[in-house]
């Protein structure tokens, strides 16, 4: 069973999103990682990129699957995990300790329209 | 029904279909609609045996004319070893498909990744995949990898220096794809530095396609082009002749970020056009938006040097619609057959074969000055094709060759012809052709 | 088959050579080119004589699987017998010297041949015409597209931006059609397999440059609506796009063309007995209806009065040019070589043969493997993997398990409506006793699935390299000998 992690917030398409006062952090959540297996390779934004909320940011890539990442909130790039470059396994290892990218937002209201920990367990259980 | 390719006597097929539980053959089509159902005869000749099929291209065979080739443009007249046909002959490679089943593809796998060492080390690039079709669709293949690698650019530009198959090519891809083209003009035979620059200071241009060897056959100098082309974070891209680089400065070395081009010159018979077999290979920062097959060493469970296709969730049966192009095979047998090449060539005979066409093209060069046919079009450095002047109509020239079984000076702009020369032409050839047309002339 | 671990590279050694080249000087040489323009370094290719590389090769070879070591059931790759004959025709002096830009009248024995096999795939297929050009099956898919909207834009038509493709498909019709600047409409199956015409009707409209089917489809099943489907797609002013890498089945029987397809590609190394190449070359000939022809692409070849062929390089009606000269022309050599040993009468026997061999290994096999449509096939069926399911045993377990016993495996997790797919296609070329031999090991298979489940699950035993870390392989990816430790 896939864990989750109180007080995130989460999106349908298996984001997390940690709030630290303006910056959203955001990862995939533990189910993503689980359907995806063995993970080679992550597709990262650059600093600065404006990104708008739903938008691809990136992907996923296991030997025989990829899965597109898109952003759950508007914002602006500020920091990329460099640590992924290499070593993309860490989000096997831990999809809550590591995340993808800290994002500055637009506009923090746009995270009420995302799920909290039990609304995603709910939809993971349909999947 | 017997046919040398359909195993099937009379009473295999009623015990088929007894097991299948249906009563004829036109029973298993049951499920598609009768009117679609095709009756009437095919528009084919009778079925013919081996000895007919061999007696009937032999006549088609004495419709084509065999000419001496003095020509190039895109395809190469080069000795191919005796070894090579023998090697892609065997059926484990030839009768093979794509090696999905790495256990029992290594062989595929294997010079697969040896191709791959070898082109990288003549283009001085880090990656490349398992080949592309042809150098022109290996050039669209690059536009495209310039537009997914860089953000918010629009527009490639195409030196007017490259073969006119390659642009055509890359503007037919461009069009459907919704890609900009620009052009850079030659000047003096040469792609212009002044123009590009102007054009790149723009800021919207994603990449830059310039031929390591243009369509004049001149060897180009790309001093300061890829620092102005990354100044604008675009890609420098070179079109390349593999042969020429065992000689020729790297593309690598001019600071090209992607090198494509068309490996026929590495031995591959010219077969009226194909099969020949692509190239496109790249910096590591790349690799992602490489499209095509690539292979990669691995071990097996038991620790065994195993080789494997990988990094496929660029592919398209993974990633369908967003997969970096739709290309899903590559020439592998052709890869193969310009790594054979390149195993007996090694460092020493492919710059012999340079060595050999290089002098050959200056001598014909010089020699046919000399005719008062032609006069120089360009003072630039070449390498075993050259362009020329001609000062009567060039049909009238290619026409005369003909006569006595040669093929050469193909017009490539009005008035400008091509000469091509490899190491199989001898002085006593060359000769006999300038031979003629003084007699021509005269 | 045996393992033998060399890279020609392992065999290098400085001073050997495998070449012989004339001996010849001329006055001119490299040496006199500018300094900045040559290279620096010789290029690090192996040093090895002829001998090594010949037994080098040889040894590869070994390693490999064809149609010609053992029985290939890949699905959707047609892996019939390759005809020696092809090979020979295709080598012959007077087609491999000639060079692509040679004047028409020193090369109408190859036009011609272009021509003839042109004829002979419009026959066959029911097109009006055919260029030969493209490279491949996903070369041909795009030239295609690209055909359907060049015929939309000379209309002035030009919001037709869409195409519909259905969840089976191959997954090159979506990546052609992204290629091709066009955006993916997707069509659902129904429980049954097919395309959902009540799915299908509430899409079409004005923005609808057309639709792409394989039929039979990826299931190996007849979309037995699609002239229904035709003549709404029609309606709404869009085409139908025929994938041709599963026409093997109706070859002698059915002509897409009937069935209302206006654009289809053939796959000349399934369908037509080319051989497969471990990937290539193979040629994806794009044929069309009459109303389409001025839109093929160039070079094309025009006959005049007097019989005599010619090469046409610009034509403004044309799409453009997709490849550097006119396709690869050996691989057509070979195919029409096949289509003149077939000839009319044996070409009537290829498609109902192939599909004989397919339903009759899915009826021996399928109180063993789960068959989740219950149907006849065409060339080709899916099995969702083994009936009991309890043992852990999966798909790829079953594929490698094969490889042990001689057999290359089918396709495998493809196509994507089912979790566990195995997809069997034997083709005309197989005889009963062949395909029997594999109904009886994959019987086999099934029994040890439930007896010895381990056997299969750590398969495959006796191949020369067993399962590969693909996951390092693609962290850390190796690419090139250099990069070797």
């Amino acid at each position: 069973m896939a864990k989750t992690v109180e007080g995130l917030y989460y999106s349908e398409s298996h984001e997390w999103v940690k709030v630290e006062g303006d910056v959203a952090i955001i990862g995939i959540t533990d189910f993503a990682q689980h359907a995806m297996g063995d993970l080679s390779y992550v597709d990262m934004p650059e600093v600065d990129d404006e990104l708008e909320a739903g938008e691809e940011f990136g992907a996923v890539e296991s030997v025989k699957a990829a899965s597109d990442l898109f952003c759950p909130v508007s914002g602006t790039v500020v920091e990329i995990n460099e640590a992924l470059e290499d070593a993309p396994e860490l989000l096997n290892e831990d999809a809550f300790a590591n995340w993808i990218m800290k994002v500055k937002m637009n506009d923090p209201s746009e995270l009420e329209g995302l799920m909290d920990a039990a609304a995603y367990e709910a939809m993971c259980a349909n999947e | 029904m017997a046919f040398a390719y359909f195993p099937h006597t009379e009473d295999d097929v009623r015990q088929m279909l007894d097991r299948i539980g249906v009563g004829s053959l036109e029973d298993l089509y049951s499920d598609v609609p009768g009117d679609v159902i095709y009756r009437e005869e095919y528009d084919l000749q009778d079925a013919m045996s081996e000895h007919e099929v061999r007696q009937y291209f032999e006549e088609l065979a004495e419709q084509n004319t065999s000419l001496f080739c003095l020509c190039g443009l895109g395809a190469y007249d080069h000795y191919s070893p005796a070894v090579i046909p023998h090697i892609i002959s065997r059926s484990e490679f030839l009768t093979a498909y794509t090696p999905y089943q790495p256990e029992v593809s290594q062989g595929t796998l294997r010079y697969i990744f040896e191709y791959q060492s070898m082109i990288t080390e003549l283009t001085g690039m880090d990656c490349t995949n398992a080949s592309m079709y042809d150098g022109a669709t290996a050039a669209a293949e690059a536009m495209m990898m310039a537009m997914a690698s860089t953000k918010k650019k629009t527009r490639v530009l195409l030196s007017e220096g490259l073969l006119p198959q390659v642009v055509n090519v890359v503007k037919t891809y461009a069009k459907f794809n919704g890609v900009e083209l620009g052009f850079i003009p030659c000047v003096d035979g040469a792609t212009s530095y002044g123009a590009m620059l102007t054009e790149v200071a723009k800021g919207d241009v994603a990449g830059v396609l310039v031929p390591g060897i243009n369509k004049y056959g001149i060897i180009e100098d790309f001093t300061g082009f890829a620092d102005a082309v990354h100044a604008q974070k675009g890609l420098f891209m070179v079109y390349s002749d593999p042969s020429s680089l065992a000689v020729i400065k790297t593309p690598g070395d001019w600071g090209a970020d992607v090198v494509c081009g068309d490996s026929q010159s590495l031995g591959i018979p010219l077969c009226y056009g194909g099969p020949y077999v692509g190239f496109l290979a790249c910096k590591k920062d790349h690799v992602r938006k490489l499209p095509g097959r690539i292979v990669g060493a691995t071990k097996d469970v038991d620790g065994k040097r195993a080789y494997v296709l990988t990094l496929q969730a660029r592919e398209q049966h993974i990633r369908r619609e967003k997969a970096t192009s739709n290309i899903c095979s590559n020439q592998s047998l052709m890869a193969l057959y310009v790594t054979v090449y390149m195993s007996l060539m090694g460092p020493s005979g492919l710059r012999q074969v340079n060595e050999l066409s290089y002098g050959g093209a200056h001598y014909l060069h010089d020699r046919l000055l000399e005719t008062g046919l032609f006069e120089k079009a360009f003072d630039k450095p070449f390498l075993k094709e050259f362009t020329l002047k001609a000062l009567v109509p060039a049909q009238q020239i290619q026409d005369a060759l003909q006569m006595i079984g040669v093929f050469g000076a193909v017009e490539v702009e009005e008035g400008l012809v091509n000469f091509c020369v490899t190491e199989k032409v001898s002085k006593e050839n060359i000769d006999a052709v300038v031979g003629y047309l003084n007699e021509m002339k005269s | 088959m045996k393992y033998y671990d060399k890279l020609i590279f392992d065999l290098s050694k400085a001073g050997r050579q495998g070449y012989s080249l004339p001996s010849r000087t001329w006055d001119a040489t490299l040496a006199d080119l500018p300094a900045g323009l040559t290279r620096s370094e010789a290029p690090a290719l192996p040093q090895v004589s002829e001998l090594d590389v010949v037994r080098h090769y040889t040894n590869l070879s070994q390693m490999n699987f064809g149609v010609d070591s053992g029985f290939y059931p890949l699905g959707s790759c047609t892996m019939k017998y390759n005809p020696k004959i092809n090979e020979e025709i295709a080598a012959m002096p007077a087609f491999a010297g000639i060079h692509p830009l040679q004047p028409s009248e020193t090369v109408q024995g190859v036009l011609r041949v272009y021509k003839e096999l042109a004829h002979a795939l419009s026959s066959i297929t029911g097109m009006a015409e055919f260029t030969l050009n493209p490279f491949a099956g996903a070369h041909g898919e795009l030239t295609g597209l690209m055909i359907i909207r060049q015929y939309h834009l000379s209309r002035g038509d030009v919001k037709r931006t869409r195409v519909i493709v259905p969840d089976s498909a191959h997954g090159t019709n979506p990546a052609s059609a992204a290629v091709c600047g066009l955006e993916i409409v997707q069509v659902k199956s129904k429980e049954n397999g097919l395309v959902d015409v009540e799915d299908l009707k509430p899409l079409l409209d004005d923005t609808i440059a057309g639709i792409m089917m394989t039929n039979p489809n990826t299931l190996g099943l007849f979309e037995k609506d699609i002239k229904e489907i035709a003549a709404l797609v029609h309606e709404c002013g869009g085409l139908l796009y025929y994938d041709g890498a599963n026409m093997n089945p109706l070859i002698g029987m059915v002509r897409p063309g009937d069935m209302g397809f206006d654009v289809l590609h053939l796959n000349l190394h399934k369908s037509f007995s080319t051989p497969h190449g471990g990937g290539g070359p193979g040629a994806g000939p794009v044929g069309v209806a009459a109303h389409l022809v001025p839109y093929l692409p160039v070079p094309k070849v025009v006959e005049d009065e007097d019989g005599l062929l010619s090469v046409v390089d610009a034509d403004g009606q044309a799409c453009g040019q997709i490849s550097g000269f006119m396709g690869n022309f050996g691989v057509l050599l070979r195919a029409y070589t096949y289509i003149l040993m077939l000839g009319k009468q044996n070409v009537r026997m290829v498609g109902p043969l192939a599909v004989l061999g397919a339903n009759y290994i899915k009826e021996s096999l399928k109180d063993c493997y789960k068959l989740p449509i219950e149907s006849v096939c065409k060339h080709e069926f899916v099995f969702d993997g083994l009936l009991d399911q309890s043992t852990g045993v999966t798909t790829l377990d079953i594929a490698k398990r094969l490889l042990d016993y001689g057999f290359h495996a089918p396709t495998i997790y493809f196509p994507l409506l089912f979790h566990q797919a195995i997809m069997i296609e034997p083709t005309e070329t197989e005889s009963k006793e062949t395909l029997d031999g594999f109904i009886e090991i994959m019987r086999h298979i099934a029994a040890e699935a439930i007896a010895d489940p381990e056997s299969l699950k750590t398969a495959p035993h006796t191949t020369p390299v067993r399962r590969l870390d693909e996951t390092t392989a693609a962290r850390q990816p190796v690419l090139r000998f250099c990069d070797m430790q």
